[in-house]
């Protein structure tokens, strides 16, 4: 099954505000690893057709590893509101 | 400013424990989580180690959702094609009192939020804590939605990343080196089907490690664990692990690996997949532990580090349970004395050392350490199944003599200046 499959069985309420928002010009400028790309365990980070870093903040499982991975501060991460975001079901 | 006895940054294990506590007391106490439910954001493995807290709380247990005492205890070193089981049954794991049981944490934070609630704490779910409210170096309280809400003590229990009290300087910002990211999946089986699988006898479960090719030789490895008609089946990897690694591996496909395994498939066969969920781990030992306390606040949990990973043990839920507990009583005490500053709350840090969650920690001391090192997960695994695959070949050619091959094998990897400094150094676990 592959990652979006994945995504789509669990319990997600999206938000209209993103939660997740990329500084690209930092990406751009300094950043040469794109730790985000890889280490999201759910493939969420991408880089668009004009070359920008993108990311799909409403499949996000809130885990914190690309805040925690990105050595350049390029990214403004919060938890969602209250009421939104993935609900586990099993945990 | 409304104003309560006491308040507590999110409803996981650690907070619902300290809640409770209070709550038994007769302290007037409020949780707040953000999810839609308590454990709606939360994820273990996971078992819970019941014996180092079993005596806290004695009453709690015996209705609490368990999945299964773990009774069976299995470690796979994975090396390239070819691995090694080690199975241990023990006739003392699987008599009660059970040391261990596997859980989901959906169900067991919630069933611990409702007895918060029977003894009359409030656990108010979907609301987000949008900052800790500090007057100088005092925490005063919180703002949720707009509110501001008061407490003569603040539990600060809002898991790993410890995003609000960072920000206001309680806790450093967690960083690659000291975490590992863990994601899994739960596969849903008959029961039947899982004791037939892992060879158990009626309600008991199995849990199973793996470690080497399972990470691709980062710092991490494998779990597998049986709940009572599901299987948690998942991967946990160290975050700096995976930028060091000259070939990066995208996290997800590790996983999809794992299961594809010639000697996995067989365990997941039939397995219909439910959820798929991830979650940062606190790895950063005993050295990372912020300060635990101060004016009109404590620390508990993941949110103060405390957890263990020593390799064949995972360990977070039971220091969350019993921080939550020793954090209550220091509360307690604080209110009767009518001094919630850093002074009248010092008790806490000190009931910590005194009990096995600082000491456990103490003890553990050196194991980030060694866990750096990536030929644990590299050199070991490879070398241990590589010498028995030599024993158990028997070839076209004429064969070796037994004891040479053990000698060569012995001599070649783990007879070495560097493998002997590397056993010297984990002497100190
Ligand atoms: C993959 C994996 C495997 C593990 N395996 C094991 C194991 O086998 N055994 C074991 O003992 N431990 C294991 N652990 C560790 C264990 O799960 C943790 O140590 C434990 O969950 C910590 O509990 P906690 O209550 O401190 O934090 P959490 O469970 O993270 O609880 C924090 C709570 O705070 C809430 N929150 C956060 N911010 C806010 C906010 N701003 N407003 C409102 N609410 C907020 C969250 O929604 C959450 O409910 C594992 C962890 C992972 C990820
Ligand atoms: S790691 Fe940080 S700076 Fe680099 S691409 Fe990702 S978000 Fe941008
Ligand atoms: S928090 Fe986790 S799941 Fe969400 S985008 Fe970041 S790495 Fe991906």
């Amino acid at each position: 099954m592959n990652i979006e499959a994945k995504l789509g069985l669990d319990v997600f309420k999206i938000d209209k505000e993103r939660h997740i928002t990329i500084d690209v010009e930092v990406c751009n400028r300094v950043c040469t690893d794109k730790a985000c790309l890889y280490v999201c365990p759910a493939h969420l980070y991408e880089i668009d057709d004009q070359g920008n870093n993108t990311v799909n903040f409403e499949g996000c499982l809130e885990c914190g590893t690309c805040l925690i991975s990105c050595d350049h501060q390029a990214l403004d991460w919060h938890y969602p509101r209250g009421e939104y975001g993935v609900q586990y079901r099993m945990g | 400013m409304e104003k309560v006895d006491c308040i507590i940054v999110g409803g996981g294990l650690a907070g619902l424990s300290a809640a409770y506590g209070l709550a038994s007391e007769g302290l007037e106490v409020m949780v707040v989580e953000r999810g839609d439910y308590s454990g709606a954001k939360n994820v273990t493995g996971g078992r819970l180690y019941l014996s180092p807290i079993r005596d806290i709380y004695p009453e709690l247990w015996e209705s609490a959702p368990f999945e299964r005492p773990v009774t069976r205890e299995l470690v796979t070193l994975m090396g390239d094609g070819a691995s090694t089981t080690i199975e241990l049954a023990s006739d003392r794991f699987a008599t009660a009192p059970h040391q261990s049981y596997t859980v989901l944490r959906a169900r067991l934070d919630q069933w611990l939020a409702d007895q918060v609630m029977e003894k009359g704490g409030m656990v108010i779910t979907k609301n987000r804590v949008d900052e800790i409210l500090m007057e100088g170096d005092k925490v005063i309280g919180i703002r949720a939605g707009g509110d501001d809400i008061g407490a003569d003590v603040t539990i600060i229990a809002e898991g790993v990343l410890g995003l609000l009290s960072s920000k206001v300087g309680l806790r450093e910002q967690p960083t690659a080196r000291d975490h590992a990211l863990g994601y899994k999946e739960i596969l849903e089986l008959p029961s039947s089907v899982i004791q037939d699988r892992w060879h158990l006898n009626e309600g008991e479960g199995a849990a199973h490690l793996f470690m080497g090719e399972v990470t691709k030789g980062m710092m991490g490895g494998g779990f597998l664990y049986t709940n009572k008609d599901s299987i948690s089946l998942g991967i946990v990897v160290g975050m700096e692990a995976m930028r060091e690694r000259t070939e990066k591996v995208e996290s997800h496909t590790l996983l999809d690996a794992f299961k594809e395994l010639p000697h996995i498939r067989p365990l997941v066969e039939g397995g219909t997949l439910v959820e798929y969920s991830a979650h940062a781990i606190p790895e950063g030992g005993i050295a990372k532990v912020p300060k635990l306390f101060g004016d009109g606040y404590l620390m508990v949990g993941d949110a103060a580090g405390l957890a263990l990973n020593a390799l064949l043990t995972v360990r977070g839920m039971d220091f969350a349970i019993a921080s939550g507990f020793y954090a209550a009583r220091a509360v307690a005490d604080a209110k009767n004395r009518g001094d919630c500053s850093a002074a009248g709350l010092a008790q806490y840090e000190q009931s910590l050392r005194s009990s096995f969650v600082l000491k456990d920690l103490e003890t553990a001391k050196e194991i980030p350490h060694i866990m750096e090192n990536p030929r644990l997960f590299t050199h070991y695994p490879q070398a241990v199944s590589g010498l028995l695959e030599k024993l158990y070949t028997i070839g076209p050619h004429p064969s070796q003599k037994l004891s040479s091959t053990v000698i060569g094998g012995v001599r070649k990897d783990f007879m070495n200046a560097r493998t002997l400094k590397e056993l010297l150094a984990m002497r100190k676990i």
